[in-house]
């Protein structure tokens, strides 16, 4: 048995990368969505929608093959790394950030821009003041897409292999200790999970809450 | 970001360093046996073993696509096929144990104590007893589909119940529904959820269970690093290999029974 405390240091790096890569990702992309017109941004919003209900296990398959030596980008050598698992992380959060931003910055833009451009600033000058209006919705967008990359194992199983002291996370051992039936271990790691989520929803929570009384 | 770069520069640095990817049946690293003898291994070679456990059939899938670097499987067949394919370089024993069914203290089959695998499956199927397959082409699986063929009986739902899952999710579903199911020894020592299941049949000879360790054809395979590789399949089957692996022991019981005696010629 690995010390817990690898396995939760590699869970939350990994999480929080993925976390970072889709939300700064998924963020510019609904601001591009919720701020301009482009031919096929009407579908590309019912397809980000749409993957909100992507199988973690299809994505880690997909890019398994992907990343295999014998796919196109085995020669990156990222297969079980935990490379591989923020990859496989950042595809599965960012559909969630993207959707959840799109419809905050969608709303905030019809509400707010034209007055952000009234003084003659270009639509890409707004952004920030938009960014600053939407943060406390934003960072709900980011909280979903965090919880979903903590608390995914099917696609990390795939492309990280489980690999003790390397690509083991909190959900691959919670998996690996439930099929040694050693139920005990496995809740506990399970507890350990839902306390670091509840820590990282706090803090963020706490940090946008609005200060006037 | 940061942590991101950090992550690849990690992996930068570990290229430079020995390490290999094993394949190898869940049973292996389950039981724990590749964490406690591996180490030693290390030790001496300052090679670093990277060990995905999987089903046999998911193992040497991965092995052909060419991201492993050596298959530690226990599914003669299957072994047979892969090394048909070209995939073999060699193929060793290294130890074996053995399966045995499993079920319910009760016994609703009334096979406790028997030692013939295929008189039990027919008191299994004429009992209807629920009974809980792998279902996953792993080398379990494949033992199972053969005691069942060699017993001329195709088993059927409802009362066979065919879960797609680890030999850890076929036992918590046998203990969770007073099933029988077959597992293998490692595994079930390891085992921590056993709840009313008892051993049922055991010591037929064709519940032997041989483990084999697989160097990959290079020629195939030039991106693995087949020394490396060599080297590990070289220790496993060396005295002090073999030693390592009969000495480990859970609740007192000896796990694996070390058997390398002969290098298969190549296919």
């Amino acid at each position: 048995m690995v010390a817990a405390a690898e396995i939760i240091r590699l869970s939350l790096a990994v999480s929080l990368s993925a976390t970072l890569l889709a939300g700064s990702l998924g963020i510019a992309l609904a601001a591009l969505l919720a701020m301009t017109r482009f031919p096929l941004r009407r579908a590309l919003i019912i397809a980000l929608n749409a993957l909100l209900g992507l199988p973690p296990v299809v994505v880690g398959l997909a890019l398994y093959l992907l990343l295999s030596h014998a796919g196109p980008l085995g020669g990156l050598g990222l297969l079980f790394t935990p490379a591989a698992m923020v990859l496989a992380q950042t595809l599965l959060a960012l559909p969630i950030v993207a959707a959840l931003a799109h419809r905050v910055l969608a709303a905030a833009w019809s509400t707010y821009g034209h007055d952000l451009q009234a003084c003659g600033a270009s639509r890409w000058h707004a952004l920030p003041a938009l960014l600053i209006i939407s943060h406390r919705p934003l960072a709900t967008a980011l909280l979903a897409g965090f919880g979903r990359t903590l608390s995914e194992v099917g696609a990390v199983l795939i492309v990280g292999g489980n690999i003790a002291g390397t690509t083991r996370s909190m959900t691959t051992a919670i998996a690996l200790e439930t099929s040694k039936g050693n139920f005990t271990l496995a809740l506990g790691l399970g507890a350990v999970l839902l306390g670091i989520s509840l820590a990282v929803s706090a803090s963020v929570i706490l940090l946008t809450e609005d200060q006037r009384p | 970001m940061i942590r991101l770069a950090l992550l690849f520069g990690l992996l930068a640095t570990a290229a430079h360093a020995e390490i290999i990817t094993l394949a190898s049946t869940t049973s292996v690293e389950n039981s724990g046996l590749l964490a406690r003898i591996l180490p030693s291994f290390t030790q001496t070679t300052g090679i670093t073993v990277k060990v995905v456990a999987l089903g046999t059939g998911q193992a040497l899938a991965l092995a052909a696509r060419g991201d492993a670097d050596l298959v530690l499987v226990h599914d003669p067949d299957a072994e047979a096929t892969f090394a048909a394919a070209g995939h073999v370089h060699t193929r060793r024993e290294i130890a074996w144990n053995d399966f045995l069914l499993v079920g319910p203290a009760s016994d609703p089959a009334h096979i406790n104590g028997t030692h013939n695998a295929a008189l039990a499956l027919h008191a299994i199927a004429s009992q209807q007893t629920p009974f809980i397959s792998r279902g996953d082409a792993s080398g379990t699986d494949a033992m199972e589909k053969r005691l069942w063929r060699r017993a001329q009986i195709t088993p059927f739902a409802p009362w066979y119940k065919e879960i797609g899952g680890g030999m850890g999710a076929a036992l918590n579903m046998a203990a969770a529904l007073d099933a029988i199911t077959l597992t293998d020894r490692g595994t079930w020592l390891a085992f921590g959820n056993r709840r009313t299941l008892i051993e049922l049949v055991s010591g037929d000879p064709v519940l032997i269970n041989r483990y084999d360790v697989i160097e990959l054809n290079p020629s195939q395979h030039p991106n693995i690093n087949a020394a490396a590789a060599a080297r590990l399949a070289d220790w496993l089957t060396s005295p002090a290999g073999q030693a390592a692996i009969g000495d480990y022991q859970l609740a007192g019981e000896q796990l694996f029974h070390p058997s390398a005696v002969q290098i298969l010629p190549k296919p």
